[in-house]
């Protein structure tokens, strides 16, 4: 069975239709890469997932249970988190508590627990900063955990939202261009560190990326979208092939 | 506490005594516009709305209801916090400029509700509000409200609040249910803007539906953002500071006012974060040896 399902999913802005019935299963455990020229609606499609955007039409089925509609928080809950092509951290706050932020979802300890420092709350805290700590050291920013998030260099940021996604200890990872503005030994390290998620922590990653190179090398099935629709879906062997991706987004010399 | 009272009012000034009454009684709230605009980001200019109702509410349940002090106090904060439930809802929709107006414009509905209130006296006020306000409780109360507001922003709620005012978007993507943590943001400040309300009513003996305008609002967020949005060391200095200011300025006597603005103006520019808005807890701490920093916040 697979872990997402996207069924008929279109979307419209106004009078523009972004999506256009896409179809796209994602099986467990898969690395699932999409790809396309830019404007054709794979960041849309990121957040129809996450529960930015109702679809238009269309409904989408996560484990077996439609979550169309379902509020963005609510949705995180559930197991799926994402990062950003533009990069979102909480600037002014330190490393290690933008990945302790990752852990509410995870964590239940209310208003008044809080307010009176009780000792499910102190436990809590504890486990949370341990957890953070852990992530930390696993993209390789556990030295930084005291700095300002918005003091990291670009590459490392990106890094950084990974391991903030990873605190909500998702079963579906969305990853958004994480190879964007990173030089060739930082992507060498982002696919190690991406085929380590999938394996050790068991986690489906579904990832639009431009980069060719580190798409084509991880992804084991690639769907391709183009002005909305998907033109063509398979592994990567055929996507290099298919005719109608070559004319719309890989160019001749692929 | 009424022994050591007697033993403070024994030894210092009246007028030294008032001022850092008054001191206490901001600082608490100013602690819940920090907690509203400094920490959750949501701008609130309609302070003096939620103190009004805090004031009247705890004034009128202990001269009329025979209330005894601490339950009027709670009352009336717990009546604010009604109030900022209602008020926090709009900022499911709203942000920013658009908020503030919202907020501005229900602080002046209930002081225009009480200039026609007829149990709070009309315009002409409330007066003979027993004097249960004393040194020792402000203070108390404002440790305690600085004590729980320092234990709730270290906490899992805290940074949900810190979240929200960095990136509302990510906050949401990170399973943070924004609209619960902002109506409670609000709730909690208007408990405190109305539980500061209280205090002062049972000091002043007297209250006025004029004394919680528009400027009051204003005089209570300059506190915050002069001392530094987001930060509670930053927001008791800001209270202590702008308590202060106009008591230290009449050796200028009628040109008190204009050296006050000019004191804005001044500290806005050479410290446009506030005067402790770049220093968190966690660079003292540094500076005071400690290895192990446990958050950066507050």
């Amino acid at each position: 069975m697979p872990v997402l399902s996207l069924e008929n999913i279109s979307q419209e802005f106004g009078g523009l239709r972004a999506l256009d019935a896409v179809n796209i299963d994602v099986a467990e455990l898969a690395i699932f890469g999409i790809i396309g020229p830019n404007g054709a609606g794979k960041t849309t499609l990121f957040n129809i997932i996450t529960g930015f955007y109702v679809p238009t039409e269309g409904s989408l089925i996560f484990q077996g249970r439609n979550v169309n509609g379902v509020a963005t928080h609510s949705i995180a809950r559930l197991g799926i988190a994402r990062t950003f092509q533009n990069i979102r951290l909480f600037n002014k706050l330190s490393v290690l508590d933008n990945v302790r932020i990752g852990c509410h979802g995870v964590s239940k300890c209310g208003f008044f627990s809080s307010l009176l420092g009780l000792p499910a709350m102190l436990r809590e805290e504890k486990q949370i900063k341990e957890e953070a700590v852990r992530l930390l050291a696993l993209v390789g920013l556990y030295e930084k955990r005291q700095e300002y998030a918005e003091n990291l260099a670009y590459g490392e940021q990106r890094k950084l939202e990974i391991a903030r996604a990873l605190a909500l200890k998702p079963s579906l990872l969305l990853l958004d261009e994480p190879a964007a503005g990173m030089n060739t030994g930082e992507k060498a390290e982002l696919m190690d560190l991406i085929r380590e998620i999938r394996q050790d922590m068991k986690i489906t990653i579904l990832l639009v990326e431009h980069d060719m190179n580190l798409v084509m090398n991880i992804c084991e099935r690639i769907a391709v979208l183009d002005y909305g629709r998907k033109i063509a879906e398979g592994s990567p062997f055929e996507i290099k092939s298919d005719e109608r991706v070559i004319q719309s987004y890989l160019g001749a010399g692929a | 506490m009424n022994i050591l009272d007697a033993i403070i009012s024994q030894y210092i000034d009246p007028y030294y005594l008032r001022i850092m009454i008054l001191i206490g009684i901001n600082i608490i709230l100013a602690l819940g516009i920090n907690l509203i605009t400094g920490v959750t980001g949501q701008l609130t200019m309609g302070h003096a709305g939620f103190m009004s109702i805090g004031a009247y509410t705890s004034a009128i349940l202990s001269m009329q209801f025979g209330f005894s002090y601490v339950l009027a106090l709670l009352a009336g904060a717990v009546m604010a916090a009604l109030f900022g439930i209602i008020i926090g809802i709009p900022t499911l929709r709203l942000d920013g400029d658009y908020l503030a107006m919202v907020t501005i414009g229900a602080a002046e509905i209930i002081r225009v509700f009480f200039l026609n209130f007829e149990p709070g006296g009309k315009a002409v006020g409330l007066a003979g509000i027993p004097q249960h306000t004393t040194f020792m409780t402000v203070w108390v109360v404002a440790l305690i409200v600085i004590l729980f507001n320092a234990r709730l922003l270290n906490s899992r709620i805290g940074r949900a609040f810190y979240a929200i005012r960095e990136n509302e978007i990510a906050a949401a993507a990170s399973a943070i249910d924004t609209t619960r943590m902002k109506i409670l943001a609000f709730m909690v400040g208007a408990f405190l803007g109305g539980l500061g309300g209280g205090l002062y009513a049972h000091y002043m003996y007297y209250i006025n539906p004029q004394d919680f305008g528009f400027m009051k609002s204003i005089e209570l967020l300059n506190m915050v953002v002069l001392g530094g949005m987001g930060s509670i060391p930053g927001t008791i200095l800001g209270a202590c500071i702008l308590t202060l200011a106009p008591e230290l300025l009449r050796i200028v006597a009628e040109y008190r006012l204009l050296f006050y603005g000019a004191l804005l103006v001044i500290l806005m520019i050479f410290r446009p974060n506030g005067l402790l808005g770049d220093v968190r807890i966690y660079d003292l701490r540094k500076r005071w040896g400690k290895k192990e920093v446990e958050s950066c916040q507050s």
